[in-house]
């Protein structure tokens, strides 16, 4: 018979194996499941994780890994902090949505000016966009007690819908003989998020990115507030009895997380993607929460996750143009990746024993 | 002598680092009052949860009337006539009485029946229930009656009570003995855990005494002396604390009309509090579970905020301050729950010795952290207060109640309080880590500082405690010195039998 | 604009057939919730339903095939629930979030080859007499069995836990477990059945959206309609008859806002499409006040020591 015993504190070593342990268990499952597809599962997992990194054409896709790196490790480091005081803001894809369409706007409003002024703008707006957008289920929280996992969810739909309006509506090209979606930000050099060093991939989201993962760490272990963050998850009666105020702890982290989700949209929207269109989403808020959970909420750890998850998504699109791999293929690795962390993260808390029961 | 009921037989269960119990064997004969003595930790919990179905001992035996007897799950142990009261209610708060007493039972009959049968049963052993309430508003008192009705109603041939009289007023523990005698009359076997001496000595035929999980002896409670039985519990003679008379000095904690709500459903409000602490003061403040005891600290401690002038500290008005700067002005807490309230389960030491030493200790400096500094604090806590633990890198939940408890002390009182509060301190502690607590509390008050003292061990608040007051449903009596206060009175200002009928017996 | 052209019959028959996939799933997550277990990934099992009905009533021919294949398909989804919550004792946000990602991934690679195909018609309750009454028959007589199923599993729901042991029992361990487990209940086993019925039923609704709603199959369907449940259950305070209530108030606002629509009334058809979302937030604002009749130990993990 199997029993868990609680172990008297957290496994240090497992909680650094469980991850790659999930990373492992799911190549093999990954694997078995491309094999069900009829795809060369060897090849399959090679195209994904090798590839991309090393392969031939590594050089182009190098780049790659910081352009999709960027936004979900900004995102999850915003929900990270939250998670860690069981704050659940599931809905940094609406505040990215958000991000995007204020910052771009800010931008538009001033086409064709050129200025500096205007791009630090745009990154303002951005911020703000994204920090209003989670304000709502904040206040809803703090005023009403509304649960704020349901709230900042329905708030994705109707940020889809936002931006499903303005691509058609508002922000919508005026030379863009009547085609959905706005001017192309690209070609607005004021308002372009370029590449810093041409052909690395390293844009501003990519500086803001490495900030953001410092100054989480930081926070998180030289500062008070980080200090009441990580109490408030693990004992919120102590954290009061410490003097946390819960209500300004959740603006803060819902807050947080909202503004760097709307500057992940906002360089995004301004540098890879260049124009606010209906199709402009495309899950960096959701895969964030896997990257968030597999970097073990965690400042370093989710840079790792973040940039292994961003080979995924390299190394899936190469799959599905080489192989032929489906794209929904790489959505279920990427969610069986989040289960095997789960399944395996209670190593971490418990000892697993085998017990031969004595009959009394 | 009567029909042998149960006998244990070298009964042995190991846990990890620890024997809770050693080869114990002892016999329960039928409608005998049976005593388990022994100190918090001593196994008898394990004991009784082996008897009881809920874990399987590693070794020996047991035999009911002869027979081998070895239930696998609680239900196997009720269908063979063994019931239990627990020591933390398993009760629901949501459900009413009727259906939290058909969950203890195998077949329950329907609702209707059932409620009757419940009026019938608590009219014989005069325990007045209704059936209809929800179980979330009733007392301590009647939530145990819930459980007794519950187990009376399966005619158990051995009823297990597991410290039943922590959350009772004297006057109701009167009725509950009365209810158990007459139980034992009819035939029904009682095995009772308690470690409180004077219980067992009125109630009791038989004890067995437990110690590190071994059986140290029996005696006939009747026959042996409090102080002999207690040394058989510890092993050793106890030292009672040091307690020097003083003239208390100014006032230095005063709540004046104090009356707030209870931040959860089923807590109490305080009403109207008033009362003075003065430097070298320990006032104790009694009280039944649940009558206020946890809104009062947080009240003090600042988690709950009052009016401004309500709380005043050196006369100076503090109602509205949070905990962080009641601190800084050197009023601190220590409250009852120690893992997830005092203290946070899977923190270090060092971080909890920050949890509340930021402000006083210096281990802050304009929000940045000197983790150095926590460290050295939390071992400076670890040597003055002799807590057993491998050092400040472990998590406060690796710890034992009493040592962790040693800590949660020693946190506040090296941080020299002006006033300190604390709520049960030495609630599931061994004897000597209790005694060094009191002491604690005691050199405290010498050195000039208030103390607050909220307990239920009335024994503990006897002895360390200048004034005594107590809490009942939300309001405090007026303080009375303890030197001379009788048993009787203290259970008057506690709330008497809450207006629970004696017994008709 | 033509207001005219809302007929309140078609209008109360149709909200019942848009209410019905939010109250299969909503009826779930109560019993689910009520045992003390917070699945989010209600969302992830509804699609999954929707897929493995539409593909096996497809290849079948059946629709009946197809719902029971749905509901085996949200079981099976939701007993990787079970293995992280119940075994590896994992947080239950958390894993909640990862079945709904794993259940949106799997669902679009199990639906890529029935794209744009047409199901088998379910075939409607046609009684005679009763079912051509005016007015009565459209609304009461003339629906699909799986309409009335889900009207007949609230009853039944409500019932089992008003009046049964077992309802007795599962509500216990929702409220304490660790009490229900002193008195030698298996929580664990209780938990894990109740939350394949949530699956179960969650798998239910998502093929009454692809079977018999829409009827088709396209990715990502269920467009938020299992989180609308969640909140759902919320709003009827753990009440199977305010679930119905819901449900029905739920579904007739987005009928009458596909109405609308199609009546070419003068507000963005953006602003219509967000309107069930927006309505839902401020009914739970609405309805956050009262939280005191949640299950007391919902969300919380389980481990029984020693």
């Amino acid at each position: 018979m199997i029993v868990l015993e609680k172990r008297p504190q957290p496994s240090q070593f497992w909680s650094l194996a469980t991850p790659i342990a999930a990373v492992v268990a799911t190549m093999i499952f990954g694997g078995l499941l491309f094999a069900v597809l009829g795809k060369n599962p060897v090849e399959a997992i090679r195209t994904i994780f090798w590839d991309p990194l090393l392969g031939e054409f590594a050089f182009y896709y190098r780049p790659q890994l910081l352009i999709k790196g960027a936004p979900l490790v900004l995102i999850a480091i915003g929900l990270s902090l939250g998670f860690k005081a069981g704050i659940w803001n599931i809905g940094a894809e609406g505040q990215y949505i958000i991000g995007a369409l204020t910052g771009a706007g800010v931008g538009l409003a001033f086409y064709p000016m050129e200025s500096w002024i205007i791009f630090p703008l745009m990154v303002l707006a951005g911020a703000l966009g994204g920090w209003a957008w989670a304000m709502i289920p904040a206040l809803l929280k703090v005023k009403f007690g509304t649960n704020e996992i349901l709230v900042s969810l329905m708030l994705v739909y109707v940020a889809e819908q936002l931006l499903a309006s303005m691509s058609l509506g508002l922000l919508k090209n005026p030379e863009g003989f009547g085609f959905p979606g706005s001017r192309n930000l690209q070609q607005y050099d004021s308002a372009h998020n370029a590449e810093l060093i041409a052909g690395s991939g390293m844009h501003w989201g990519v500086v803001a990115a490495m900030i953001t993962v410092i100054f989480a760490y930081v926070l998180l272990n030289r500062h008070m507030l980080g200090f009441h963050i990580r109490l408030t998850g693990d004992a919120p009666r102590a954290a009061r009895f410490a003097g946390v105020n819960p209500a300004r702890l959740i603006l803060f982290c819902l807050g947080i997380s909202g503004a760097l989700a709307g500057l992940a949209g906002l360089f995004e929207v301004a540098g890879p993607a260049g124009q606010i269109s209906i199709d402009f989403n495309t899950g960096y808020g959701f895969t964030a929460i896997i990257v968030a959970f597999l970097g073990r909420l965690h400042p370093i750890g989710i840079l790792l996750a973040g940039l292994l998850m961003a080979l995924t998504y390299i190394g899936g699109e190469i799959a599905q143009s080489q192989m032929g791999l489906p794209a929904a293929a790489i959505q279920v690795f990427q969610g069986m990746l989040l289960f095997f962390l789960l399944a395996l993260d209670v190593l971490t808390n418990f000892r697993i024993r085998l017990k031969t029961r004595e009959v009394a | 002598m009567s029909e042998m009921l149960l006998r244990i037989e070298g009964l042995t269960k190991a846990y990890p680092g620890v024997v809770a119990n050693d080869h114990v064997s002892f016999d329960i004969a039928e409608g005998q009052v049976h005593a388990l003595l022994g100190e918090n930790g001593a196994g008898k919990s394990t004991l009784v949860k082996m008897i009881y179905g809920l874990v399987k001992p590693d070794s020996g035996r047991m035999l009911l009337r002869g027979k081998p007897y070895a239930p696998a799950e609680p239900r196997a142990a009720r269908a063979d006539g063994i019931a239990m009261v627990f020591q933390h209610f398993s009760l629901f708060d949501a459900l009413d009485v009727a259906e939290n007493i058909a969950l203890g039972m195998e077949t329950p009959p329907p609702m209707r029946d059932l409620a009757r049968r419940i009026r019938e049963v608590s009219e014989t052993y005069g325990l007045p229930l209704d059936p209809f309430r929800t179980v979330g508003d009733l007392s301590a008192g009647e939530r145990q009656r819930v459980e007794i009705i519950r187990c009376l109603l399966q005619d158990p041939k051995l009823l297990i009570m597991d410290e039943p009289t922590s959350v009772l007023t004297p006057q109701e523990v009167e009725i509950l003995f009365q209810t158990l005698r007459k139980l034992s009359a009819e035939g029904t076997a009682i095995l009772y855990i308690s470690h409180k001496l004077e219980e067992i000595r009125t109630l009791c035929d038989h004890a067995t005494v437990l110690r590190l999980g071994k059986n140290v002896g029996e005696c006939v409670p009747r026959e042996t002396s409090a102080r002999d039985m207690a040394e058989l519990m510890v092993g050793s003679t106890l030292k009672t604390p040091e307690r020097v008379a003083k003239a208390p000095g100014p006032v230095a904690l005063e709540l004046t009309g104090l009356s707030v709500a209870s931040p959860s459903a089923f807590g109490t409000a305080l009403k109207n509090v008033s009362v003075q602490v003065s430097q070298g003061e320990v006032l104790g403040i009694g009280g039944v579970a649940g009558n206020g005891q946890d809104e009062l600290l947080a009240v003090l401690s600042g988690e709950i905020r009052a009016p401004r002038d309500a709380v005043k500290l050196d006369g100076k008005g503090i109602g509205t301050l949070g905990p962080t700067a009641r601190r800084a002005l050197g009023l601190l807490s220590a409250p009852e729950e120690r893992l997830g309230h005092a203290a946070a389960p899977d923190m270090s030491l060092t971080e909890n010795a920050m949890l509340t030493g930021s402000v006083r200790e210096g281990l802050e400096r304009r929000g940045f952290l000197k983790w150095g500094a926590a460290q050295a604090f939390a071992e400076r806590i670890i040597k003055d207060f002799d807590v057993r633990t491998p050092g400040p890198g472990n998590a406060a939940r690796a710890l034992s109640g009493g040592n962790l408890q040693k800590f949660v002390i020693g946190r506040e009182v090296l941080q020299r309080p002006r006033v300190l509060v604390v709520n049960q301190p030495t609630w599931g502690v061994d004897a000597s880590a209790a005694a060094a607590i009191r002491q604690a509390i005691l050199d405290l008050a010498d050195g000039g500082a208030a103390v607050i003292c909220i307990s239920q061990d009335l024994d503990e608040l006897m002895e360390i405690a200048d004034r005594f007051a107590a809490l009942n449903e939300g309001r405090l009596t007026a303080p009375r010195p303890t030197a001379g206060l009788t048993i009787d009175e203290i259970g008057l200002m506690m709330g008497g039998a809450h207006g629970m009928e004696v017994a008709h017996v | 604009m033509d207001l005219s052209q809302i007929n309140p019959v078609l209008l109360i028959a149709s909200l019942m057939v848009a209410a019905t996939p939010i109250l299969l799933a909503a009826i779930g997550e109560l019993v689910v919730e009520r045992a003390g277990v917070l699945n989010l990934g209600v969302e992830g099992m509804m699609i999954t339903g929707a897929i493995c009905g539409f593909a096996v009533a497809v290849e079948s021919g059946s629709p009946l095939f197809g719902f029971v294949a749905a509901a085996v398909g949200g079981a099976v989804l939701s007993l990787l629930f079970v293995l992280l919550t119940q075994v590896a004792l994992a947080n239950q946000v958390a894993s909640g979030l990862a079945l709904t990602l794993f259940g949106l991934g799997l669902s679009s690679l199990l639906g890529q080859g029935y794209v744009g195909l047409k199901p088998p018609p379910t075939p409607r309750l046609d009684i005679p007499v009763l079912s051509d009454l005016p007015v009565v028959g459209p609304i009461l007589f003339s629906h699909d069995p799986v309409l009335y199923f889900g009207i007949v599993v609230v009853a039944a729901t409500w019932a089992l836990l008003k009046f049964t042991r077992a309802g007795l029992i599962l509500r216990a361990v929702g409220e304490n477990h660790d009490a229900a487990h002193a008195l030698g209940y298996k929580v664990v086993r209780i938990r894990v059945l109740a939350i394949l019925f949530g699956g179960a039923c969650a798998g239910l609704g998502g093929a009454y959206i692809s079977l018999i709603r829409v009827p088709q199959w396209t990715e990502g369907m269920t467009a938020g309609v299992g989180w609308i449940a969640l909140a759902l259950v919320v709003f009827a305070s753990w009440k199977p008859w305010r679930v119905l209530l819901g449900a029905y108030l739920f579904g007739g606002l987005t009928v009458l806002q596909l109405n609308l629509q199609a009546a070419g009334v003068a507000i963005p058809v953006e602003y219509l499409a967000m309107s069930p979302y927006v309505i839902t937030i401020v009914v739970l604002v609405i309805l956050s006040a009262d939280k005191s009749r949640a299950p007391a130990a919902l969300g919380r993990v389980f481990h029984a020591t020693r």
